[in-house]
């Protein structure tokens, strides 16, 4: 990263510049890869970049960063993602 | 255009202080993948000044500078002027500002970039309420909407940012919603391609200002056109075109939803429902926004 020398106080991009922001989370979104169509809603409505858009359209979520707000899950037209507690027992 | 026809790059970083369905950062990432990565951002005392992190780090991937709360206009005027003395003029100047820093403190700063043809885009994008400092009331604040300081609800109605803008003569002024990325990619985009300053104004819905379940963001967003409680159109040159469903209720193709369906949801309409409901103010709502659309089809027809 190219670091500049100015005088005043700077700040440099960083990854999780809050810390690891998914351990915000109370509902936990998952993804139904078969069900999901590539409409890519919820990539673009995703308030906080951690839908990762494929090459071939298809979407993954970050975990570390999730916030878990549930938006992906509302705008998805085919109720591909759906909400389950976190640290719920199986 | 479709969402599949928007730009991968990212220029915001996940990791950052937003609240959970945050609409800002939503609307920050439209706003980094429209304009690109030669951009300069001004941003004075808002939501985004905390959303952006704290100080060895940051998550946006763009020059950013933070000024004080009345002088993002002047800022970014400042900016330009550096910019253009060095002969670079391919960069865009953004100022990025809450409805509290466009509407009431930072208005002179902004009519004053705009009457001196300052070259930027000033993007405000609108929450109805100073939210990063605890929810009080701003010049946004609709009729009837509890905030922290208006505890019985707003006695007195939002003024229009649009038409204050509209005075200016400006090349290109837009309002715009969070609930359609590819209308504010569009809007933005073309933003960029006009030459003198430019306004874009966002609608936000706030989860915890608004009081409003955080998963519901895009929604508010989506009902708060459909009501005609917020309008998405644009001015280019003086010619106002209405854009997406506002062109429909314009037209009178359909009927805008009735307002009742937009505030019930929102607790910061509780006591108008709570425990009687207050068909007056309700009343009060529908009839200033069917006021606001007489206006809109007298001036723009």
């Amino acid at each position: 990263m190219k670091k500049y020398d100015v005088v005043t106080t700077i700040s440099y991009p960083k990854k999780g510049a809050m810390g690891k922001t998914g351990n915000w989370r109370v509902f936990r979104p998952i993804l139904d890869k078969k069900k999901c169509v590539k409409c890519l809603r919820c990539w673009i409505y995703c308030p906080e970049a951690t839908i990762i858009r494929n090459k071939d359209d298809s979407v993954d979520i970050d975990y570390v960063y999730c916030k878990g707000c549930g938006i992906c899950a509302n705008v998805c037209k085919v109720k591909a993602i759906t909400l389950e507690r976190e640290g719920k027992k199986k | 255009m479709a969402i599949k026809d928007l730009p991968v790059e990212e220029c915001y970083i996940p990791g950052c202080a937003a609240c959970p369905g945050c609409p800002a950062t939503m609307a920050l990432r439209v706003v980094y993948k429209a304009l690109g990565r030669n951009t300069v951002k001004i941003i004075p005392a808002c939501c985004t000044a905390v959303i952006e992190s704290l100080h060895p780090h940051t998550s946006f991937d763009i020059p950013t500078m933070n000024i004080a709360f009345e002088a993002a206009a002047a800022g970014a005027s400042g900016v330009e002027a550096g910019f253009r003395m060095q002969g670079k003029t391919d960069i865009t100047v953004v100022a990025w500002a809450g409805d509290g820093g466009t509407y009431d403190i930072g208005i002179q700063a902004l009519s004053g970039a705009l009457e001196r043809n300052t070259n930027f885009i000033y993007i405000c994008y609108n929450n109805e309420i100073y939210s990063n400092t605890g929810i009080q009331r701003s010049g946004a604040t609709p009729y009837g909407a509890w905030t922290t300081t208006t505890v019985t609800g707003k006695t007195e109605f939002r003024k229009e940012m649009g038409e204050i803008i509209q005075a200016h003569h400006i090349p290109y002024a837009a309002q715009t919603c969070i609930a359609y990325p590819e209308d504010l990619f569009k809007k933005l985009q073309k933003a960029k391609s006009i030459h003198g300053p430019k306004y874009v104004e966002i609608m936000a819905p706030c989860p915890p200002g608004w009081r409003f379940p955080m998963e519901k963001t895009v929604e508010m967003g989506t009902m708060a056109v459909e009501t005609g409680a917020w309008a998405l159109y644009e001015v280019e040159n003086d010619k106002v075109t209405f854009n997406g469903r506002s062109k429909l209720i314009l037209e009178g193709k359909i009927e805008r939803k009735p307002i009742e369906d937009w505030i019930k949801y929102q607790g910061r309409f509780r006591h108008l429902f709570k425990p009687k409901k207050d068909i007056k103010r309700i009343k009060a709502i529908e009839d200033h926004i069917d006021q606001m659309w007489e206006r809109y089809r007298k001036c723009y027809q």
